[in-house]
């Protein structure tokens, strides 16, 4: 392990700005939950009711976790907090983990820094080490955030299953470094084992079946933090991402560095007709695996969502308060108002492929490939205009199949398939919005390259206006900066021609100034 | 193609990012059917050039004429024209080389598949290979073949050679002299001089974005001195302050001396007349003549 602690030092310099984003953005996360359910209900009594209203209601459970001291400000905050934050720090050390090994092999930085007198095992090693420091960061953060407002013991429960969850999900990416030879599908691996993680444990809480124990983030809830803590459950997350630590260092010593476990095989030697001569065929080519993964958990989200089914309403004891909790606003049939907020839900999340094959763009030309590109006869404006097409198509599709996905659900569970059409155009009028986030991050493209990541920004706002706003109160004018804002919450509110014209012109000009933008400014 | 006008002309270019001004004032002519070296240490602005006549980079101030029109809005229309070979290639790691040619090809108007198979072979690059396990050599060898199998007139290469062995740099030297011998024009930016000297007709160095020096060989080497070793009868008088003779030294009857290009006659003449035994004449290399623009100055020779 020579050389450990200069590898080590180097990491902590180069992602210190990222660390501390990520441990505070986790940390702010929990707390706003524990501030946010105390702000809701002033009044024991308030919150009892409340409870009493969520207890029996598979779909919260599915959502969040089991329902356990409900009547409680830390009950609550554990149950809304408790799986979403695991998978925020599951991402965290994803993120850090693939950064360090798969990333820098990939870049052959890593070549680089095992020339110089450094152990075999040491990058794999500090790498880890990072990640737990994170990890333990990150826990340690929100229980001491959390204690401030609640009893210490559950909220060092959840610190720890926090911290516990990302030492596993890290300690898988660093198995998944070693087999895989890309960096993107360490993340794909990894990001479709966290999405089962939580499809496993909503299946197992809804059931009650045991399902849950087969998915790290069921452990971590499985700790029952302020209703009568449970500590050993911990042991489990952090037993089995120290054997998969272990794995990760004997699969180290049986491949090559710089490739995966599996040799990579030759390709074809010529080009297929399919990546034509225009440009599209090759950003179409790039973009694919992108794409169709995004779509396909957009699909998948929908389904899940979309198989709560019509049996709300007798899950849910008072309606009027279902109704302050889950409802994005509205009025009319609560189904209807919960496949609303659902919609908008599905309609936020279009926005990433869009974003995501955006910046494709960018990647491109940061790696000195668009150059390359446009030395030959291709017009600048056309391969900017076959990456921005995916994207357009990216989110207008996302928006389509995830509201096609709520009514296959809907129909799984209810043999009525006649909400698909509704459903997916409730969603799918989010394409709207969808667009204008693709046109704000396509002109800070035009603008320069390295605007073009606040695209993300962008859409961050905009889950929190919509998710969080309305709980904290936001201004009215400040909720209305989301476009997502102005679109009428289908199939809960009438539709509406206005706000889809105006969102329509408003991603058409942005479209346009970006595209405009792009041909004026230096490139590469 | 009954056009007739240089491959490149540049006047005055001027190109600042911010603060920083890359290129004050750059002049840069080639001709059709000329190897022309593009000369300068790192930094000198040899890329940010290229990349402007890419229509990459816009242009501040000065005229930049790509064979018959502007490169920054005639860019496509031109760019079927001519191809490019980066100095450091990057390629779409999950495409095989083959496929990258051929996408390179095809978005240029064309590709000759005849040449395309040559330019393989004789590189020796295995196309199947996806693009993630090529060395750097080979990236760039995916570049040149995609470059040389295109009918072209006019290749911009950036350093193309600096990841190639000696046996596929002569290679390489081999297509570029096909290439001109078909009336191609070249632009080749590089700093190995004895690649320069073999390749190139004309030549301009750049420093600190400014073109120092341009023309051929033989009129670089006229600005620039000869080494003379000279063994004599006896050493003739007035051999000391003869204008155009430089670091002069004598022992016994051995001499050497620097002469000025353009008044070797009259020294020979001189060092005739002690009776020449022996005479050896070095003519200044490219090196040379690149030391005399940069080792001057420590800060930009490096």
């Amino acid at each position: 392990m020579t050389g450990g602690g200069a590898l080590l030092r180097l990491h902590l310099r180069r992602d210190r700005w990222m660390l501390l984003w990520w441990v505070a953005g986790i940390a702010v996360f929990y707390w706003s939950q524990a501030w946010g359910t105390e702000a809701s209900y002033p009044t024991q009594g308030e919150l009892d009711e409340a409870a009493a209203a969520m207890q029996g209601n598979a779909a919260f459970i599915a959502m969040a976790g089991p329902a356990r001291a409900l009547d409680t400000i830390g009950g609550q905050t554990a149950w809304q907090a408790g799986a979403f934050g695991m998978i925020l720090t599951g991402l965290m050390a994803m993120f850090l983990i693939g950064r360090h090994t798969r990333a820098e092999e990939e870049s052959g930085r890593d070549e680089l820094i095992r020339a110089s007198a450094i152990g075999r095992r040491t990058p794999l090693l500090a790498a880890g080490l990072v990640a737990v420091l994170a990890c333990v960061a990150a826990g340690a953060v929100v229980a001491a955030t959390l204690s401030t407002m609640l009893p210490w013991k559950g909220s060092v429960a959840l610190g720890v299953g926090a911290a516990g969850a990302g030492l596993f999900f890290g300690a898988l990416t660093l198995v998944a470094a070693q087999i895989t030879s890309s960096t993107r599908a360490v993340y794909g691996a990894v990001g479709i084992a966290l999405g089962g993680s939580y499809v496993l444990r909503a299946i197992g809480d809804v059931a009650g079946n045991g399902l849950s124990w087969a998915s790290p983030l069921g452990w971590g809830q499985a700790m029952r933090a302020f209703s009568g803590e449970r500590w050993w459950p911990a042991v489990l997350l952090v037993g089995s991402a120290a054997v998969l630590g272990v794995v990760a260092f004997a699969l180290l010593g049986r491949r090559d560095i710089g490739s995966g476990l599996r040799a990579a095989r030759p390709g074809p030697s010529s080009a297929s007709r399919s990546l034509g001569a225009g440009g599209w065929g090759l950003a179409w080519r790039l973009q694919r695996p992108g794409v169709l993964g995004w779509l396909g958990a957009l699909a998948l989200v929908g389904l899940a969502m979309g198989t709560i089914g019509d049996d709300v309403e007798g899950l849910v004891g008072d309606e009027g308060l279902a109704r302050d909790l889950l409802v994005a606003g509205g009025s009319g049939a609560f189904t209807d108002q919960l496949y609303g907020t659902v919609a908008l839900m599905v309609g936020l999340g279009a926005a990433g492929p869009a974003i995501a094959a955006a910046l494709h763009a960018r990647a491109e030309e940061d790696a000195g490939r668009a150059e390359l590109v446009l030395s030959t006869a291709l017009p600048r404006g056309r391969w900017a205009l076959g990456h921005l097409a995916i994207a357009m198509a990216a989110g207008v599709a996302g928006a389509l199949i995830g509201g096609f996905g709520m009514g296959l659900g809907y129909l799984l569970v209810t043999g009525d398939a006649s909400q698909i059409p509704r459903f997916t155009g409730a969603v799918g009028i989010y394409a709207l919005p969808v667009l204008v986030l693709l046109g704000v991050t396509w002109t800070l493209y035009g603008l320069g390259r390295r605007w073009a990541p606040l695209g993300w920004a962008a859409l961050g706002f905009c889950v929190f206006a919509m998710i969080v706003g309305r709980t904290l109160q936001l201004p009215g004018w400040l909720l209305d900066v989301s476009p997502y804002q102005h679109i009428p919450l289908l199939p809960a509110e009438p539709f509406a021609w206005t706000p889809v014209v105006v969102l329509a012109a408003i991603a058409a000009v942005l479209l346009g100034t970006g595209a405009a933008a792009l041909r004026r400014r230096d490139l590469g | 193609m009954t056009d007739t006008s240089p491959a490149v002309q540049i006047d005055g270019l001027v190109k600042t990012f911010g603060s920083v001004r890359a290129l004050d004032g750059l002049d840069l002519h080639v001709a059709r059917g000329e190897v022309h070296g593009f000369l300068g240490p790192n930094g000198a602005g040899k890329s940010t050039t290229l990349r402007v006549l890419l229509g990459l980079l816009r242009a501040d101030t000065g005229t930049v004429r790509l064979l018959d029109g502007d490169p920054w809005k005639d860019a496509a229309r031109l760019h079927r024209r001519l191809a490019y070979v980066p100095g450091d290639v990057s390629l779409w790691p999950n495409l095989t080389g083959g496929e990258i040619i051929d996408q390179l090809g095809r978005l240029r108007g064309g590709l000759d598949a005849g040449r395309r198979a040559e330019a393989i072979e004789r590189l020796e690059l295995d196309p199947a290979k996806k693009a993630r396990t090529y060395s750097k050599g080979n990236r760039q060898k995916v570049a040149l073949v995609a470059a040389f199998a295109s009918p072209v007139e006019l290749l911009l290469l950036d350093e193309p050679t600096s990841g190639l062995d000696p046996l596929m740099e002569a290679h390489f030297g081999d297509l570029v002299e096909e290439f001109r011998a078909g009336g191609g024009a070249v632009l080749l930016s590089s700093h190995i001089l004895a690649e320069v000297e073999r390749l190139c007709d004309r030549v301009s160095i750049v420093r600190g974005g400014r073109t120092v020096e341009s023309g051929t060989l033989a009129e670089l080497r006229h600005l620039t001195r000869t080494s003379i070793h000279a063994e004599l009868d006896r050493v003739p008088d007035d051999l000391r302050g003869l204008p155009g003779v430089n670091d002069l030294d004598i022992e016994g009857h051995r001499v050497r001396l620097q002469a000025d290009s353009d008044r070797i006659g009259a020294v020979v003449e001189v060092l005739g007349r002690g009776g020449i035994r022996t005479l050896t004449s070095t003519p200044p290399t490219l090196e040379e003549l690149f030391l005399r623009h940069y080792g001057d100055d420590p800060e930009v020779a490096r």
